[in-house]
């Protein structure tokens, strides 16, 4: 996985609450067998007039122009704020692999759906919570000023506004090391591979019918 | 030892290694695969060169792509007319294959939506914990186990190691009082749940709904409630085990027989909170306050009860809330209606994850016997959640109800819950759906989405639009 520790990016602001992961990228597009090439359909219908098909050229697709990732000043956007909610409803890793595929590396927003927030760590994207008041500011300013860019610095848990105000959030320390490091969670956890033995054999005492072959 | 919920059993029960900082290995009894979030992971497997942990605890199934049109279905793989779609199933069943994984194939009896064939199978058992690459994967807490939806790193992570890394989440009850009245089901109730407590009301937390309204509900309604606790925010959804369960369990393929039957019973008492457990949220419902629910917009909450009126953003006290109603309005094309039988339907579907067994089947069947689709709907259909529930359902003359009736008897899959296969609706068409998403988009580009119970679906199909039950099955 890609380590995440520092990094400054031009933010775009979404104006939604309650953007769910089907919105993030449509269904049809989930038929890929890979991780990646996504972000051309990152909010799809969102960003696009016509209905998109897997495998389209979407070069020349008509687009929606007020869309916020449409507009000129948020081209090349890496930080998309916000609002409550975000990511909420199927589990698809494939909302992470398009905002990622896109260019974002930090997603800020209230509160983010659980399992969305969890993938998004499996991929080095940053999801961070700020305040409604922070998150408030960050639309008021990133509106108001082109080219507003924000820093994230993972190890300090700090967010920096281009007027030097910070915002701290909170990250799990064990997320943290594995985003820092970029460490692959299965090598991870197979160092206690042990341990799993030690408890399944337990379990196998306990609840033998659950060993049973399929057929 | 100090009183547990039965979230707090099921975690301890699970606990490989804690960790300092509040996350832990929790070990999984059952996942279960299908072909939409498991490519990567089997490719991950095999890019680093790894092995499943146990193949036992793997069971899998397509259901997302699989066409559910008779002719389609006919010809196997080789009917699946969209090219991406058949690459799907097609990879999935080579990843089982390979890594020597027990899948029902798409032309198997057993073959359905993986969160109706996991009880089904007896795979999904009380006391365990389970894990799918769908969201959906609360639908099995119905049954006293630890079941969540996962991500498709979290799949691969599962496979190699048979553990996921978790943090404990916090316990909410939620208590449904009373009886229900005649024709208000169990998707009516969890309905009206996220109408209560809204979409992120549950996040970061386990919900175990208890009470007299959801104790007397049978294991379908409970599967159906459970299933949608992820569209209130909770990853996880549990109600105790009682008799209801163990009679549903007992005599299943992958339930135990004999003596590890009994010694299964014996384990399986345990599994319901105990009486002085702590719970950090409690949320009651009163059930006769309960009439069949429909929703208006574009997420669960926008839900209201039949006899209410579509709620005006105009109303609402706080601007956010005037902002998401107002959009809900104009993707829901709603101007000038007021209430939800002013919403001319195109289309009606029977089925999904939510309400596709045989219970379902039955009272939509109960619905629509002897009367006739709406001639203004473009399509009503029926599909079941498993070639097992197609089969019972035939064997009792339901798939004759419906068709005399009007309403199309398809192959089972998750269908147009989804939109993956074919069946989909066209922009700007209303549906009357038992599925579980009403999101923009979700059914079909543009499409409009209102959820309903099977009984209500199977009431507007008759109407050509949405009518109380009760009143329908007066006349």
């Amino acid at each position: 996985m890609r380590p995440f520790t520092v990094h400054t990016g031009l933010v775009a602001p979404l104006d939604l609450a309650n953007v769910d992961t089907d919105m993030i990228i449509p269904k049809q597009f989930l038929k890929s067998i890979k991780r990646t090439g996504f972000g051309k359909n990152l909010f799809d219908e969102l960003r696009y007039e016509d209905e998109g098909q897997p495998d389209q050229d979407c070069s020349t697709r008509p687009l929606k122009k007020d869309f916020v990732l449409n507009q000129a000043r948020y081209q090349g956007a890496s930080v998309l704020i916000a609002r409550k909610n975000f990511g909420c409803g199927s589990s698809r890793e494939h909302a992470p692999w398009a905002l990622d595929d896109y260019g974002f590396r930090v997603v800020i927003a209230p509160s983010f759906a659980d399992i969305f927030f969890n993938n998004c760590f499996k991929n080095g994207l940053l999801p961070i919570v700020l305040t409604e008041a922070q998150v408030e500011q960050v639309f008021t300013e990133s509106e108001s000023t082109e080219g507003y860019a924000l820093s994230i610095n993972l190890a300090d848990q700090k967010v920096t506004t281009p007027s030097g105000d910070e915002f701290s959030f909170d990250v799990d320390a064990f997320r943290k090391h594995c985003l820092l490091h970029g460490l692959d969670d299965i090598g991870l956890t197979l160092q206690h591979a042990d341990a799993i033995r030690t408890y399944e054999d337990a379990r196998k005492q306990k609840a033998p019918w659950l060993f049973a072959d399929k057929k | 030892m100090s009183a547990k919920t039965l979230y707090d059993k099921l975690w301890d029960d699970h606990l490989v290694q804690e960790r300092d900082d509040g996350s832990a290995l929790i070990y999984i009894d059952l996942q279960l695969l299908h072909e939409v979030t498991s490519p990567q992971a089997f490719e991950g497997l095999r890019i680093a060169g790894r092995k499943p942990w146990r193949i036992s605890a793997n069971l899998a199934t397509p259901d997302h792509n699989v066409p559910t049109t008779n002719t389609e279905r006919q010809s196997g793989i080789e009917g699946i007319s969209d090219p991406v779609s058949k690459i799907q199933v097609v990879t999935l069943d080579d990843n089982c294959d390979e890594f020597g994984i027990t899948e029902f194939k798409m032309q198997d009896i057993r073959q359905g939506i993986v969160h109706v064939v996991g009880p089904e199978q007896g795979a999904t058992l009380p006391g365990t914990t389970v894990v799918c690459g769908d969201s959906h994967t609360s639908t099995h807490g119905a049954f006293g186990a630890l079941a969540h939806g996962i991500g498709t790193s979290e799949v691969e992570h599962v496979m190699a190691t048979q553990c996921l890394v978790q943090k404990k989440s916090k316990n909410m009850l939620v208590r449904v009082d009373g009886k229900l009245s005649p024709w208000v089901s169990a998707k009516d109730v969890v309905l009206a749940i996220i109408g209560e407590i809204g979409t992120a009301g549950g996040t970061g937390y386990a919900i175990e709904f208890g009470g007299e309204a959801i104790q007397s509900l049978s294991m379908e309604g409970r599967m159906t409630v459970c299933n949608m606790a992820i569209e209130a925010g909770a990853r996880v959804g549990l109600i105790g085990v009682d008799q209801t369960t163990i009679d549903y369990v007992k005599g299943r393929p992958y339930s135990p027989k004999g003596e590890q039957w009994d010694q299964a019973v014996a384990a399986w008492q345990e599994l319901h909170s105990d009486a002085e457990a702590h719970f950090d949220n409690v949320v009651v419902l009163n059930a006769a306050d309960i009439k069949p629910q429909v929703t208006w917009g574009t997420s669960p909450e926008m839900v209201i009860a039949i006899d209410q009126p579509i709620p005006r953003p105009q109303d609402q006290a706080d601007a956010g809330a005037q902002e998401s109603y107002a959009r809900a309005w104009k993707y829901m094309g709603l101007e000038g209606k007021t209430t939800l039988a002013d919403i001319t339907l195109d289309r009606v579907f029977i089925g999904s994850c939510t309400n596709s067994r045989i219970e379902d089947l039955r009272i939509a069947a109960e619905v629509v016997k002897g009367r006739k689709v709406a001639s203004t709907l473009k399509e009503a259909i029926v599909v079941p959640g498993s070639g097992l529930v197609k089969a019972q359902a035939e064997k009792e003359g339901l798939d004759k109800i419906f068709t005399e009736a009007g309403l199309e008897w398809r192959e089972p899959g998750c269908s147009m819950c989804l939109a993956m296969n074919a069946d989909k609706l066209g922009n700007g068409e209303h549906c009357a759906s038992t599925s579980n998403r009403n999101f923009e988009g979700r059914q079909g580009f543009g499409g409009r989405t209102h959820l309903v119970s099977p009984a209500m679906a199977a009431a507007a199909a008759v109407a050509g639009h949405f009518v109380d039950v009760n009143e329908l099955v007066k006349h």
